[in-house]
């Protein structure tokens, strides 16, 4: 596989996180319960983007997500879109930092894989996650309203204890689903032996999971 | 008619063999393949266009290798699977229609033609351009045709193609399958969806156990599930 | 696919979209660097005009800038404490002025058409990256939408006839596998379907 050309399967699978993306942005889809927090799930979409996909698929979604949200999409959370969201609001930096957090958050489970142990796991999501989004997103704020940096980084710390919260349950999910779904990412491991083996199951798609091919109609449904 | 072999064609996922040995020559018009959940039947009708390469053996269409020529293979042959909504990759009912022949290499104005066409002669012509995801589950499925039929395969493999739609609709399909002209081979367990068909085939733990007339080979496999 | 989108047949709406995406850049610029209260209200006017010319209706363009002006309630006191209220009042002043004229752009121009003048913006870089993939991307991921929708809600469904709520894993590991699936389906359909042709 070459860098332009992607395979019919990593194409669905980058589409497919798009979307999930923005189904996770959908009113009324998700709150928790009345934490005064503002929650959007929006991120967590981000993050498991990264961490079930890798860097490069995960970044794509992200990426397609964010282009069609600034080409007036209302896929923003609250229904938001349009490109105000990427010049000129005060969040702006917070969406381009997604574009790092599927990177980094990627890059690092490639090398956890495919032991994926939790505190090492937790922290490389909280890398991603939280701090190269904040990394862009403190900044920008900053900027974009004529504020002192410390004043915009005390008024993030509000999306904290969400965004903790969002760490946790991408690991968790990720672990379950590399284990039920193995090969979704080449291990970046230390060890060059174990690198060939998922890239064999990569490139027979259909052989990857003997159940779904006769179950695929019946589960989705 | 297409001929599509199978020679002596295995295929494992990992551990699990799903199909053992088998040795087939499929020419006639319409070919009905029934079997258990995990027979190895959707594995078989896989192999016919190439999304899954066999372990061991080979699949031939028209005398073309499947595993070397599924390019070529997959212009002859159509695929329909059993979920539509799975098988609708574009965002209106027209561009999925015209995605199959902007595959082709078609001129806009042939594609233009073809696809408003293919809209009429399936029914869905009113919603050329509605979202694909709010048609019925059955207008999904003769979405999912449409696109396949319009790029003219010789033949249309589908893979359980009315499990999913309501009773009205599976006889509108099947109706379909047995209208057209191309070799049809179809999988599914309602077994009047390949009444009068030339020919059935019974899957039963990766090996072919019944092969004839659909009476007889429905017959033995009753006695199978009894 | 309409989004955002107020539909219309002004001089605006006509425009054509590279030359609006030009003319929101410069005038964003132009507003960011205004310091005096006179030029603003000037620049505030001219955009209100062009709303006016487009014809958007009020509530359109209200709901449009109104989650900036809750953001601004908590930032302007802030500010006005830290280095003035002037210089507060003028910063609201730019940026909604400036979100206006973005949300006009967004709210007068459609889809399909932002997504041409992005697919003409990425031709230069054809070296790099395959215009014609990533528009079939972006339309796979318009189709996906309402399928994963589907999945979410449906997942919500079950969680709730099982009366398990509460557990935000219990709906996010069903809904990631099940999109997997969705997935693999998809890309099996995109190869049956010519896509390696």
């Amino acid at each position: 596989m070459t860098n332009r050309t992607l395979a019919a399967r990593d194409l669905a699978h980058i589409a497919i996180f798009a979307a999930l993306i923005a189904a996770l942005g959908l009113p009324g889809a998700l709150s928790i319960g009345a934490v005064a927090v503002p929650i959007t799930f929006q991120t967590l979409g981000v993050m498991l983007a990264g961490a079930i996909l890798g860097a490069r698929k995960g970044f794509f979604a992200v990426a397609l997500f964010l282009a069609l949200a600034a080409a007036g999409l209302p896929l923003l959370s609250g229904g938001r879109g349009g490109l105000l969201w990427f010049t000129i609001s005060p969040s702006t930096g917070y969406l381009y930092g997604w574009l790092l957090a599927a990177v980094v958050i990627g890059y690092l489970t490639a090398r956890l894989l495919p032991r994926y142990p939790f505190w090492p796991a937790v922290g490389a999501t909280a890398l991603g996650g939280i701090v190269a989004v904040y990394l862009i997103g403190v900044p920008v704020t900053a900027i974009n309203l004529g504020l002192p940096l410390w004043v915009a980084l005390f008024d993030s710390a509000k999306f904290l204890p969400g965004d903790l919260l969002k760490v946790v349950v991408t690991v968790l999910v990720a672990r379950q689903v590399h284990r039920a779904y193995p090969g979704l990412i080449a291990p970046l491991g230390r060890r060059s032996a174990s690198s060939a083996a998922p890239v064999a199951v990569s490139a027979e798609p259909a052989n990857a999971k003997p159940a779904n091919a006769e179950n695929a109609g019946q589960g989705s449904r | 008619m297409s001929a599509i072999t199978f020679d002596r064609v295995s295929h494992s996922f990992g551990e699990r063999q799903v199909l053992r040995g088998i040795d087939l020559s499929l020419t006639e018009h319409r070919i009905g393949i029934v079997g258990a959940n995990g027979s190895g039947k959707s594995t078989l009708v896989r192999m016919i266009n190439g999304l899954v390469a066999p372990s061991s053996g080979t699949v031939t269409v028209d005398g073309l290798d499947v595993a070397k020529k599924a390019r070529d293979v997959r212009r002859l042959v159509g695929f329909i699977f059993t979920n539509p909504d799975n098988q609708i990759v574009m965002p209106t009912v027209q561009e999925d229609i015209a995605f199959t022949l902007r595959r082709r290499g078609l001129s806009a104005a042939e594609i233009a033609e073809r696809t408003t066409a293919a809209l009429h002669r399936f029914g869905l012509a009113e919603h050329a351009d509605h979202p694909a995801h709010l048609l019925s589950g059955g207008q999904k499925q003769l979405l999912a045709l449409a696109a396949v039929l319009v790029a003219e395969p010789q033949v249309l493999v589908a893979d359980e193609p009315t499990t999913l739609l309501d009773a009205r609709n599976a006889r509108r399909i099947g109706e379909l399958l047995h209208s057209m002209s191309q070799q049809v081979i179809v999988v599914t367990h309602q077994f009047a969806l390949i009444e009068g068909f030339d020919r059935v085939i019974v899957i039963e733990h990766g090996e072919v156990v019944a092969d004839g007339v659909p009476e007889d080979s429905l017959d033995s496999y009753r006695a199978l599930l009894a | 696919m309409i989004g955002l989108y107020s539909p219309g047949r002004s001089v605006i709406h006509r425009a054509p979209t590279l030359l609006k995406l030009l003319l929101l850049s410069v005038g964003v610029v132009v507003v960011g660097v205004l310091a005096e209260p006179w030029q603003l209200a000037i620049a505030a006017l001219v955009v209100l005009s062009l709303f006016v010319i487009a014809r958007i209706p009020p509530r359109a363009a209200v709901a449009q800038i109104a989650p900036i002006l809750w953001m601004l309630v908590l930032v302007v006191p802030i500010q006005g404490l830290l280095s003035g209220w002037l210089v507060a009042a003028l910063m609201a002043g730019r940026l909604i002025v400036a979100v206006a004229l973005a949300a006009l752009f967004t709210l007068t121009t459609t889809v399909t058409a932002v997504l041409e003048a992005f697919h003409r913006l990425l031709r230069p870089f054809g070296r790099w990256v395959d215009a014609d993939r990533i528009g079939l991307l972006v339309a796979l991921t318009i189709r996906c939408i309402p399928l994963v929708t589907e999945i979410v809600t449906e997942v919500l469904e079950a969680r709730r006839a099982r009366g398990t709520r509460g557990s935000v894993m219990a709906l996010a590991v069903p809904v990631v596998v099940r999109s997997l699936y969705a997935a693999d389906a998809l890309g099996e359909a995109l190869v049956a379907r010519g896509l390696d042709d």
